[in-house]
């Protein structure tokens, strides 16, 4: 973002920082949207999603204060693509035990490759 | 630099710490790891395209943002024919400045008189007009700030330093998926003859969602 504010001092840019507080909060952010674009669900059946996952958060004790609200949203969309029939968690699973080891395996600074898993699962 | 042996069970839990503290190899967060995993997926059936995904946020990072509802409100302020378009179907009048598309859809402007404050609060979740606001500040996705808003707007507002006068009535829009309000504020005293860019700039986000007032002609030099 600072890189980019250089260029473009009128960049919309949060009084709080950048709109994205971590990269992956980005991601998930333009899966949903490109899942929409692709018809997987309409928006309602989204906002209904999400919504439905920050009530059961607040229920759980979740004060919610708006720094959660990423982690409501990637849950509600794993769920959502599950119960769309695209992947199951048992297949979500794997694949985050392959991404955590190609991680591991990969040296500090270079691109993480789900190929750089020891175990070539998805590779 | 010391090289550690990573030829050991990276499965093991007690290992697995020694691991957190040298810098050698990469990590990702358990969150990370969830996304990766997901994109990896919805990549090789074929629903998303990284490179579409990367447009995707470039284009919320950079390109949308409340300078989109800021043109529109100045418009609005200096067109009166604009402003009926505005008043008769705002996703069209708000197309027509080329700002349109996801979540900008069902576009209701509400509008603040000398009687009447709006503000826009989403109960459920976060609808929120993105194509001409950006993507929410962080207070707005906050449950306290959206019950709040409902049972005490007058509070609210003067948390975010805005106090209206006593006489002035507060509506507050729960937005929806189904609609989204973008409020329009009064135009400033005193900028007579401005012209619509320069009017623009006093136009803030929070302005349009009713949390606060637009920057009067002193504030912005």
């Amino acid at each position: 973002m600072s890189r980019l504010q250089d260029f473009l001092p009128d960049l919309p840019c949060d009084v709080e920082g950048p709109i994205f507080a971590e990269p992956w909060q980005a991601q998930a952010f333009a899966m949903t949207v490109a899942l929409h674009q692709s018809g997987l669900f309409s928006w309602p059946e989204w906002a209904e999603a999400l919504s439905r996952e920050i009530k059961q958060a607040q229920a759980e004790g979740d004060p919610d204060r708006g720094d959660t609200y990423y982690d409501h949203w990637l849950k509600a969309l794993e769920k959502l693509v599950i119960a769309k029939g695209v992947a199951d968690e048992e297949l979500l699973s794997a694949l985050r035990d392959a991404w955590d080891r190609a991680a591991d395996a990969t040296p500090h600074g270079q691109p993480i490759l789900l190929e750089n898993d020891p175990k070539r699962a998805f590779g | 630099m010391t090289h550690h042996d990573h030829d050991h069970d990276h499965h093991h839990h007690e290992h697995d710490h020694d691991h957190h503290h040298d810098h050698d190899h990469s990590e990702l967060s358990e969150v990370a790891l969830r996304v990766r995993a997901l994109e990896t997926i919805l990549t090789r059936k074929g629903l998303v395209d990284p490179a579409a995904l990367d447009a995707i946020v470039e284009t919320y990072e950079t390109k949308i943002g409340p300078r989109n509802g800021a043109r529109v409100v100045a418009r609005a302020w200096t067109d009166p024919a604009y402003l009926g378009r505005l008043r008769e179907n705002a996703t069209a009048a708000i197309a027509e400045l080329g700002y349109g598309g996801r979540q900008g859809e069902h576009m209701q402007i509400v509008e603040n008189t000398p009687e009447t404050h709006n503000m826009v609060v989403c109960t459920l979740c976060s609808c929120y007009p993105w194509p001409v606001l950006g993507l929410p500040p962080v207070w707005y996705k906050s449950a306290p700030y959206r019950s709040r808003a409902v049972i005490d707007p007058r509070g609210v507002l003067q948390d975010f330093g805005v106090t209206l006068p006593e006489t002035m009535q507060i509506r507050v829009w729960d937005s929806t998926a189904e609609m989204r309000y973008l409020v329009l504020p009064m135009r400033p005293k005193g900028t007579e003859g401005w012209s619509e860019e320069q009017l623009a700039h006093l136009v803030t986000r929070d302005s349009m969602i009713g949390t606060g007032l637009p920057l009067t002609p002193g504030a912005t030099a």
